[in-house]
């Protein structure tokens, strides 16, 4: 209908994740993940508004605020925002126990993880979200299984890096 | 766990001395990706920073473009980061995929992550992607595999997915269960965005499904919801293997693994959840399949942990959604009191969302936690705020609207997101529009600032309907001059003042309507209005839409002569616009305001125009014009059954049709459900506002103002009245702010409480008990009496047995004193229902024939002899005889026989004194010889013993029924007993209640329970409102507050001081009764007295 009503009444959608950002308190992105196709444009814009947004929020407020037609989840550990987009009609406690998952995998994988490990290895930081979520759903809530993947494709690296360099060269 | 990263995160330096932490050692600080972070945070301004990246990014496409490069790892690691950074880095797309392509396995995993974040699904490089995930996806090493599958699953072109469906459906059957598992993902992302291409691989789901790995049967989950979502019939047969798995995982048997935080596989909980609840909603029997295990999640989730509540939310929706089940939804709603009541925001939070779904099921919800939803709605977290207003909008009705409108408008002022504004917007706008007769001038004023609110933002359509409501008018001709003229009079001011301010689109609501209407004010002359308008034309920021609306208007109003002055001027100046439409109507203007007659015929006044012809071919027989999308729905509707057996065969008034005709349909469907009562309430005057009884404020139009005598009082009983009012619940002093909020309570909350609205939203039987849930007092609301009592039918069982004269049994010290007394004669009085409460009268009643034997404190008393020897003969008429001569005055009960044995005789009446309801039982012993009792003492032969009890109600019944036991003991010494039961009837425990009118008000809005019914009108010579209500008060003692016009307040109170308001109201020949009282089942029960009262005149 014409104003866009929110009709809880009927459509459940599926917990689809719209977009990942994580973000210092300073404002700085430290990672994002886009579940929805966007503009690169419209990537930025989101991003600076959401950023601003979020970090003018105070410490006792709620986790959960509305940005456009969506919920934005965030928590903030230490000096970073985890900040989550998903629609109205889903379940906002289970996006911020997906958040918070997501931070336990990565103090596991990096051993008491911190801003700087997340900044210098971004890439390994992506991994592990990619093994945990897959396309904006969770795919794996096992902690051990999802490092496990994670693992075992480092290992193959690692393996390759020191075999390989004496023959190449 | 989460305190450890807390803790490690807090304890992290600033940037820049970052060499010596362990983070940055586990990759090379010296690599060239650390030396670009480092470098970056050394920058102290954005253009260093900008300078700085573009040449790193010279140095990268340098780097990429050599053939043989080594380095391209990390190469695409550092393009990355750039375009983390928001740079532009579009060069290296193309090396991430041929990294993608060629790399090594760890070079492949660099390429292929890079390529889903540099492109989108509908990026055209994605294209050459395809030849090496098809590659990848047969190779012998499963990292190779898992990757492809990964990025398939996020990222695929539309076209390609035949390509390499076959073998995404190969994998299914892989041994490893992480294949499967990220093929089932891949397949789920092909259904999302082409369900046309799996669609022949439908039983390959069902074979996930049943997966031996949970993550893989996990997985295939999001189809089944996507697809149940689209079609639930075709997937109800697997219910029961949902339930059999939600089972399972509630019961803990899914491996440890799927653990989080001791809780099983939370996220497979939630989807099966949700499944559920798509499958349940409308059909019974699918839901009764799901009752034990949703019970039993309701039950597990007790942990306090968020993740459980994460999952008690979603199966609070999931039971609200199914087909109901009164102890779920009891259980349900206990459990929405949890997350609404706590003191942690996230969950509140959840809670006024869970409300918010809830309430358009159930209303009275909403007043259980009225407290909760007022302090929210000053909650300094914006969305906390929201939210509320949301809940509070689900639950408007046309008693609540003002209030809640205004609450809006509060937040419209404060907000400063747009999307919340057009939506709120949007919002107050509907409700305006549902119930714009009542309020003419409120309606005006509300889209007064919904129009300057809004702006230029809010849907075009608002303005539209707004206009249309305008000109179409309603049921009454003389009421919709008055909405046009005030509409007119609050413009003019609008434009006098500084109508630059005004967005373009309320300018042009303002033209139109004066253009059309500014003739209804009779001392405003054309010439001025013109010059108004020609105003706006000369205004810098008038767009050119709003121009053309404002010489349409001019076109309207203007009638030459002294006008003709400044139209002449409008017409030329834009006579020559570079704007054809403004030309045009420029043109228009000047033609037409030189010619009247052709004026006259073209813009015929009052029929505005455009309409007349669609009223003419209506008129004609004319099919009515419909919408496409409602058209569509009909065509849809008379294509299906109707699933909804009665929710659209409810008798709506003709001007609730009139009304709900000219929305949308759908918008008949979203508020049906809640306006429920409100629709018959529409076209009627407004006697009672959120401050009560208005009719001192409002001038009353109608002339059928009836005076009615009050009734005939003694003085003794209006004082009376009065220390009563002062006794009922609300005016027990409050701290003021306190009663501030309990004022805005019952201003929100008023008519949520009544039941007819269950039947207009279409669900049937279940729902009633579910209504029946009253507020489990919070502590809050002095308006609700904590009461837990369930009850649908107005007869109780027996319960809470008051044993009255227990004093007398248990003095057993006494009895031991007078054991040389052989008879004892004990009575207790016990009520059924569980209602009844009497009190011993202490008094010593001086009745003839007093016994000596008789006991000081005891409520018998015994008489002697009587003048009638024969205990055959003893009739009632002597018994008469026998009353307490204090009662003897006052009109009695017949004098019932209750029961008898060889020896006793008992019989009872009832006396009703102003105050209090005496039962007087009358024990006649019929035997020879005397019987003892204790402490009574003796009843000699053949005479009688009267006994005189105070009975007061406690819980309201059609009838109390008072059941006692007279124990006694012959000389022989056997002692024995009899019982005996009374009954009546809860009229004997009316009285009338003087209040004024202004009390009565207040009183109303903060009583919570309460009844409504239609009951036959009297229809003798008088005045049929005035007959009935007389025939009422004089069968069961009411008092009539006043009648005005159709309407009339009576007002009764239960004994000793329980009030029950009534007010009735004259429509379509019923009287429609609605009863309120603080006390449940009150005005169930009334009701049903007045209908008998009615019945057997």
């Amino acid at each position: 209908w014409r104003r866009n009503h929110r009709n809880t009444s009927c459509v459940i959608m599926s917990n689809n994740m719209q977009f990942m950002l994580l973000f210092s308190r300073q404002g700085k992105l430290r990672l994002q993940k886009w579940y929805v196709p966007l503009s690169d444009k419209e990537k930025k814009k989101i991003t600076r508004e959401l950023v601003q947004t979020v970090l003018a929020r105070k410490p006792k407020m709620c986790s959960f605020l509305e940005w456009r037609d969506l919920k934005i989840v965030y928590k903030r550990y230490a000096s970073l925002y985890f900040c989550c987009a998903i629609e109205d009609q889903d379940n906002e406690l289970i996006t911020l126990e997906i958040i918070h998952r997501y931070v336990e995998l990565l103090d596991k994988y990096f051993g008491s993880v911190c801003e700087l490990d997340i900044i210098f290895n971004f890439e390994k930081a992506y991994f592990i979200l990619d093994e945990f979520l897959l396309g904006g759903e969770a795919q794996e809530t096992s902690k051990k299984n999802v490092l496990k993947a994670i693992e075992q494709a480092d290992l193959l690296q690692e393996v390759r890096y020191v075999i390989k360099p004496p023959w190449e060269q | 766990m989460s305190d450890v990263v807390e803790k490690t995160l807090t304890a992290l330096p600033s940037l820049l001395s970052l060499d010596s932490h362990p983070g940055s050692a586990k990759l090379s600080s010296t690599s060239k990706l650390g030396n670009l972070i480092r470098g970056i945070t050394e920058l102290t301004s954005k253009h260093e920073e900008e300078k700085l990246i573009q040449h790193e990014l010279l140095a990268i496409k340098e780097q990429v473009s050599s053939p043989n490069t080594t380095m391209m790892k990390e190469l695409m690691v550092r393009s990355i980061y750039c375009e983390m950074l928001g740079y532009e880095a579009s060069f290296s797309y193309i090396h991430a995929i041929k990294l993608a392509q060629q790399g090594t396995v760890l070079e492949k995993r660099v390429g292929y992550l890079a390529v889903s974040l540099f492109l989108n699904e509908s990026h055209e490089l994605l294209l050459l992607l395809v030849n090496t995930v098809l590659k990848d996806l047969q190779s012998t090493n499963l990292i190779e595999v898992c990757m492809a599958l990964t990025v398939v699953s996020q990222m695929f072109p539309k076209d390609m997915i035949p390509a390499i469906l076959p073998l995404v459906e190969e994998k299914l059957n892989h041994p490893k269960e992480i294949i499967r598992r990220k093929a089932v993902l891949a397949l789920y992302k092909f259904y999302l965005i082409a369900p046309n291409q799996v669609q022949h691989i439908h039983n390959k789901f069902r074979k996930a499904l049943c997966d031996k790995d949970p993550g893989v049967m996990t997985a295939s989950l999001h189809i089944y919801l996507q697809m149940i979502q689209e079609n639930p019939e075709a997937y109800k047969d697997l219910t029961p293997s949902f339930v059999t798995i939600l089972k399972q995982v509630v019961g803990g048997k899914l491996p440890m693994d799927f653990n989080y935080h001791t809780v099983p596989a939370p996220w497979l909980q939630i989807q099966l959840l949700r499944i559920l609840s798509l499958l349940g909603k409308n059909d019974q029997s699918t839901s009764e399949v799901m009752y034990e295990v949703l019970d039993e999640s309701l039950q597990r989730a007790e942990m306090n942990h968020n993740i459980t509540y994460a999952i008690l939310y979603e199966c609070v929706k999931c039971i609200y959604t199914i087909h109901p089940k009164s102890d779920l939804l009891e259980k349900a709603a206990k459990c929405i009191g949890n997350f609404v009541l706590s003191p942690k925001i996230n969950l509140k939070y959840l809670g006024l969302k869970a409300l918010t779904y809830v309430v358009q099921q159930d209303p009275k919800l909403a007043l259980q936690h009225q407290m909760t939803i007022i302090e929210c709605l000053d909650h300094p977290d914006l969305i906390i705020k929201r939210e509320t207003l949301e809940l509070l909008f689900r639950i408007t009705n046309g008693q609540n609207v003002t209030v809640i409108v205004e609450k809006m408008l509060e937040f419209l002022c404060i907000s400063e997101d747009d999307h919340t504004t057009i939506d709120l917007v949007g919002k107050v706008a509907e409700l305006a529009e549902k119930y714009p007769l009542k309020y003419n001038e409120w309606f005006i004023e509300t889209m007064n600032t919904v129009f300057s609110l809004g702006g230029d933002m809010m849907q075009p359509d608002i303005p539209n309907s707004f206009l249309k409501l305008l000109s179409e008018g309603f049921d009454s001709v003389e009421e919709d001059r008055k909405l046009r003229l005030f509409a007119v009079n609050s413009y003019i001011p609008l434009l006098r003042g500084e109508p630059g301010k005004l967005p373009q689109r309320f300018l042009q609501v303002i033209s139109w309507v004066l253009g059309e209407y500014s003739h209804l004010r009779e001392d405003l002359e054309p010439a001025e209005v013109l010059s108004l308008l020609a105003k706006l034309l000369d205004m810098k920021n008038s767009s050119s839409e709003t121009k053309s609306w404002v010489l349409m208007a001019m076109t309207k109003l203007c009638k030459g002569g002294a006008d003709a002055s400044v139209t002449q001027e409008v017409s030329e100046t834009y006579s020559s616009s570079l704007d054809t439409v403004l030309r045009q109507r420029a043109h228009e203007l000047q033609y037409l305001s030189q010619d009247p007659e052709l004026r006259a015929r073209v813009l015929p006044r009052g029929s505005c125009g455009n309409f007349a012809f669609v009223s003419e071919a209506l008129a004609a027989g004319a099919a009515p014009y419909k919408p496409p999308h409602q058209r569509q729905e009909e065509l849809d509707q008379s294509k299906a059954l109707s699933l909804e057996p009665y929710g659209l065969s409810l008798p709506i008034s003709m001007s609730s049709c009139s009304i709900t005709d000219r929305q949308s349909p759908t918008l008949l469907s979203m508020s049906s459900g809640l306006s429920g009562d409100t629709l018959k309430l529409d076209g009627i005057k407004r006697v009672w506002g959120r401050e009560g009884y208005l009719a001192q404020r409002e001038p009353v139009e109608e002339a059928a103002q009836v005076e009615v005598p009050s009734p005939i009082q003694s003085p003794g009983r209006q004082g009376e009245g009065d220390s009563l009012h002062s006794q009922t619940p609300t005016q027990t002093p409050t701290p003021e702010p306190e009663q501030e909020k309990q004022q805005l309570a019952s201003s929100l909350f008023v008519g949520l409480a009544s039941q007819s609205s269950v039947s207009l939203m279409g669900k049937s039987e279940p729902m009633p008990q579910r209504f029946r849930r009253k507020a489990k007092g919070q502590g809050l609301g002095s308006s609700f009496i904590a009461n837990e009592q369930i009850s649908s039918s107005l007869i109780s069982p027996p319960s809470a047995v008051d044993n009255l004269l227990c004093n007398n049994l248990l003095d057993s010290n006494n009895a031991s004193e007078l054991a040389e007394q052989t008879s004892q004669l004990s009575q207790s009085l016990t009520t059924a229902n569980g209602t009844c409460h009497a009190e011993a009268e202490l008094t010593e009643s001086d009745t003839k024939g007093c016994n000596p034997a008789l006991r000081r404190d005891n409520c018998v008393v015994a008489a002697g002899p009587g003048p009638h020897n024969d205990p055959g003969r003893l009739t009632e008429v002597c018994l008469d005889s026998y009353l307490p001569a204090e009662l003897s005055g006052l009109s009695h009960s017949e004098i019932a026989p209750l029961c008898a044995n060889q020896s006793l005789n008992l019989s009872a009446c009832h006396v009703q004194k102003e105050d209090s309801l005496i039962l007087v039982v009358f024990i006649m012993n019929s035997s020879e010889s005397a019987i003892q009792q204790i402490p009574a003492g003796e009843v000699t032969s053949y005479s009688v013993a009267v006994g005189q009890y105070s009975l007061t109600v406690k819980r309201p019944a059609v009838h109390v029924e008072v059941v006692g036991t007279v124990s006694y003991q012959l000389p022989a010494g056997t002692s024995q007993s009899l019982q005996f039961s009374y009954k009546v009837p809860l009229t004997s425990f009316i009285r009338p209640f003087v209040v004024s009118t202004e009390e009565y008000g207040t009183m109303w809005l903060s009583f919570s329970h309460d009844t409504k019914q239609n009951l036959t009108l009297i229809n003798d010579n008088q005045e049929p409102l005035t007959a009935t209500l007389n025939a009422l008060k004089k069968k069961l003692q009411l008092h009539v507050v006043e009648v005005i016009g159709m309407e009339g307040i009576v007002a009764c109170r239960l004994l000793q001081d329980l009030p029950c308001l009534m007010h009735c109201r004259v429509n379509a020949g019923w009287l429609a009764v609605w009863l309120r009282s603080p006390v449940p089942d009150l005005p169930d029960c009334l009701i049903y007295h007045c209908q008998r009262a009615l019945q057997s005149l």
